[in-house]
């Protein structure tokens, strides 16, 4: 084929053949035999190209871009005959530096592209850089050539995932996981049979967007423990995944390696969602390091004070200006690479509320950025999950500008069934609207667009949730000052590890009670990543700096809890198993099919009479199989949280078939749980619930199948 | 250390013998011979690799170049040492040929 004319090199300088290039798209794209580098920059007076061989101490070559190469504030420039495998590049950028204006360019600082696909410098974890390097986070190029082999995204109905929120490194990174490559997007591939054992279908990825774990680090006074920024909320880069997360990441073949993953759990059924971090970057604040954005339009992509300081509504020192409109097209540019280039399935946005918020940080009514994603014609099939707060005081569970699109992160769930489980007054009635999927919330928009969950990463694992009244973040070397102080928890009577089988079997049933109430709640639930083998961080609610015990997850207790696996695995099986379980619209509250039952109705320990007084502890409700939106089985549930037995009368199931025993938490394993025709017949029409247990029977109300 | 590179062919099929390392000084000339290969669009590609050390992303890029160009080339990869094993594996490209530790009979074709 003939080279295009367009191709052919008009400048020469050091040896460099290089000419004008494309102003789109931007970063950095192979073209011919070329490199069409592309940036932009509304506010600076020049830009140079900065090329490296890969590690090199020293640039091989700068290139200003002449003045014709810059269309508006784009400069654009192809440059022929690189060796892509072993280049590396930035820029500098020459301006104002008026800080009190917005300005801050310094030409002395060589800055990472903000769309580069590929970041060197951190390409193997906790491997200390070189601090003397001139430039720290070196962007790289990414070749398409991947062969997906037909892949492609699963578009599950959000209603029928199961969460499973969980660190790359922290997954496999302990011994325990006797993967080959520990702590790795390969070890996560090595391990998807165990989660397809379990029955999950949907993981959701703690930030794997490059950022530095260094950043911040630092040794705890007391016991010298090297601390990093482990969790990785803070990106370096949007566009470039975690090389330190490869095992081929010294390869500089991390897409290789993630994409690989990918395609294997969706062979397996199983969704990828990205934890993505758009609120703030890793420059932190006027003291930050100036990695990228700051040096090259601080005032577009970020939001600033008067005074020309950074707003701080992330409580990470910078706010991503989301709804500047170079900062947003960024944002949907990044999002449609990871949706079309990695077959990512959905997204779930950490402390969302910002992208929701003007360039002074005013909340607005109808936020551009979240309406441009909601509509975006290549995101309109993944899901997109909102942590509907923020750390400037914005909290919208319930009121996220949605458009119909987008779901969120329940806090309100979390924190009343956590209340519920332990025992707390008052919260019945709130139980009730919970469990329904949150009708008072999301009447607008139906019950799929609540995330249940009572755990995640930030906060107690569900294991400590039971075991401690209180934090215990003093590994954290913050005094123990930093973590939520209100985490409804309560520790069974002792706080910590305990050796008295009592306590134990109270912390296990509480687990098992916590479990059950999510994946018989509708909405879409998540588990937090080994809570069902009773992970532990030895109480500390904000493991974000240890990457150590506290935060891996030790693969022994699959054995050492092997019940609570076994438990997880057949409760996340009958949620799937059951419709009824997964609607996609709230309950009608009436006998719509004329069967003999509404398709929910309420009870307490007489039938159709639950008591929502403020003294209750005890709740119940039944699900009409035939009234669900696909036919089912009649499922009771009966939930006593109060500390003695309770004796429940039973409705009518709506067919003749009798009850029978699907889940009691009060026994132990394997009587806990049954498969569908196991578990055995109510022959009374009354049955009593365990101390702070939870019992839930089915009648078979399909024609030929349920749980017979 | 230097890459040296012998080529053959017979039949359907061509090889090719890899000594030292294939880097990112080395992997072009990976990628002609390899494109040299393809002129006669064998149906199998035979890389003897027993004595090569190291193979960077350049060269394990090369293989992509190779399935990408003639889908349906069968590309055996002959006593590969352990490293290269290991990165194939972990970055997939395991899947997309096959490893031997036998010389593979160049009268069959992948299914």
């Amino acid at each position: 084929m003939e080279t295009r004319i367009d191709y052919y090199p008009t400048h020469e300088r050091g040896g460099f053949r290089f000419r004008k290039g494309h102003v789109l798209p931007f970063g950095a794209s192979l073209v011919g035999s070329g490199v069409n580098f592309s940036v932009y920059s509304s506010a600076a007076e020049s830009c140079t190209l900065v090329l490296f061989r890969k590690h090199a101490p020293e640039p091989m070559v700068e290139i200003e871009f002449p003045r014709s190469f810059r269309i508006g504030g784009v400069y654009a420039m192809i440059v022929f005959d690189l060796d892509y495998e072993d280049l590396e590049y930035g820029y500098r950028f020459s301006g104002g530096h008026d800080p009190s204006r917005g300005l801050r360019f310094d030409n002395s600082k060589i800055l990472s592209d903000p769309y580069a696909r590929v970041i060197g410098g951190r390409d193997v974890w906790r491997e200390e850089p070189d601090w003397n390097d001139i430039y720290q986070h070196r962007s790289r190029l990414v070749f398409d050539d991947f062969d997906w082999e037909g892949d492609f995204p699963l578009e599950t109905p959000i209603q029928d995932l199961v969460f499973y929120e969980m660190h790359v490194r922290g997954f496999t990174a302990h011994g325990s996981s006797k993967v080959s490559a520990p702590g790795t997007y390969a070890g996560l591939r090595e391990k998807i049979p165990y989660l397809k054992e379990l029955g999950v279908n949907c993981v959701e990825l703690l930030p794997i967007y490059e950022f530095d774990e260094w950043e911040n680090n630092r040794r705890h006074p007391d016991t010298g423990e090297l601390l990093l920024n482990y969790w990785g909320y803070s990106t370096v880069a949007f566009f470039a995944p975690k090389a330190g997360y490869a095992a081929t990441g010294v390869l500089g073949m991390q897409v290789d390696e993630l994409k690989t993953t990918i395609k294997e759990l969706h062979r397996n059924g199983i969704e990828v969602v990205l934890d993505v971090v758009f609120n703030h970057t890793a420059e932190g604040d006027h003291r930050g390091p100036m990695i990228s954005f700051r040096g090259i339009d601080n005032q577009a992509y970020y939001m600033l004070t008067p005074e020309g300081y950074y707003y701080n509504f992330s409580g990470c020192g910078n706010t991503l200006n989301c709804n500047h409109p170079v900062a947003r097209n960024m944002v949907i540019d990044c999002l449609r690479y990871w949706a079309a280039e990695y077959h990512i399935d959905g997204f779930r946005f950490d402390l969302a509320s910002i992208l929701g918020r003007d360039q002074s940080g005013a909340p607005l009514s109808n936020p551009p950025l979240l309406e441009s994603l909601a509509f975006d014609p290549v995101l309109s099939k993944c899901k997109l999950i909102a942590e509907a707060w923020d750390a400037g005081g914005l909290y919208q569970v319930g009121s996220f500008p949605a458009y119909g699109r987008w779901a969120e992160w329940n806090g309100k769930y979390r924190d009343s069934i956590r209340r519920f489980i332990k025992g707390d007054e008052g919260v019945v009635g709130e139980i009730a609207t919970r469990l329904q999927g949150s009708p008072d919330l999301y009447w607008y928009r139906g019950p799929s667009a609540s995330t249940n969950f009572v755990t995640c990463h930030d906060g107690f694992t569900l294991r400590d949730l039971v075991s401690y009244n209180e934090k215990h973040n003093q590994a954290n070397g913050e005094n123990n000052n930093d973590g939520g102080n209100d985490n409804n928890s309560w520790n069974c009577g002792w706080e910590g590890e305990s050796t008295d089988p009592a306590v134990n079997e109270l912390r296990t049933r509480q687990i098992k009670n916590a479990a059950t109430i999510l994946m018989l709640s509708q909405g879409v639930p998540m588990i937090l990543m080994g809570d069902e083998i009773g992970r532990t961080q030895k109480g500390n609610n904000n493991a974000y700096c240890h990457d150590n015990e506290y935060s891996w997850m030790d693969w022994s207790l699959a054995e050492t809890n092997s019940d609570l696996f076994r438990f997880f695995k057949h409760v996340i099986a009958f949620r799937r198993r059951h419709p009824a379980l997964r609607r996609n619209r709230f309950f009608d509250h009436r006998d719509v099919r004329g069967v003999g039952a509404a398709d929910i109705t309420f009870h307490g320990i007489q039938p159709f009479a639950p008591d929502y007084s403020d003294g209750s502890r005890c709740l119940a409700f039944m699900l009409c199989g035939p009234n669900a939106t696909e036919p089912d089985d009649d499922i009771y549930v009966a939930m006593n949280m109060y500390w003695g037995a309770l004796p429940f009368k039973l409705p009518r199931p709506s067919s003749a078939s009798p009850w029978r025993v699907a889940i009691n938490t009060s026994m132990p394993s394997p009587q806990d749980i049954f498969d569908p025709g196991e578990g055995h017949n109510v022959d009374r029409d009354e049955i009593i619930v365990g101390p702070r247990s939870i019992v839930v029977l089915t009648a078979n109300a399909r024609s030929s199948e349920g749980e017979k | 250390m230097p890459l040296t590179i012998n080529s053959s062919s017979q039949g359907n099929s061509a090889r090719l013998k890899l000594t030292g390392e294939v880097d990112g000084t080395t992997a072009a000339n990976f990628r002609t011979e390899v494109d040299r290969a393809l002129t006669s669009a064998p149906a199998i590609l035979v890389l003897d690799v027993e004595q090569l050390t190291f193979m960077s992303s350049a060269g394990l890029r090369v293989l992509i170049f190779a399935k990408q160009k003639q889908p349906s080339l069968t590309i055996y990869v002959l006593k590969p040492q352990p490293p290269i094993v290991d990165t194939l594996r972990k970055t997939g490209f395991y899947d997309g040929v096959y490893v031997t530790e036998t010389e593979p009979e160049t009268g069959t074709a992948k299914s």
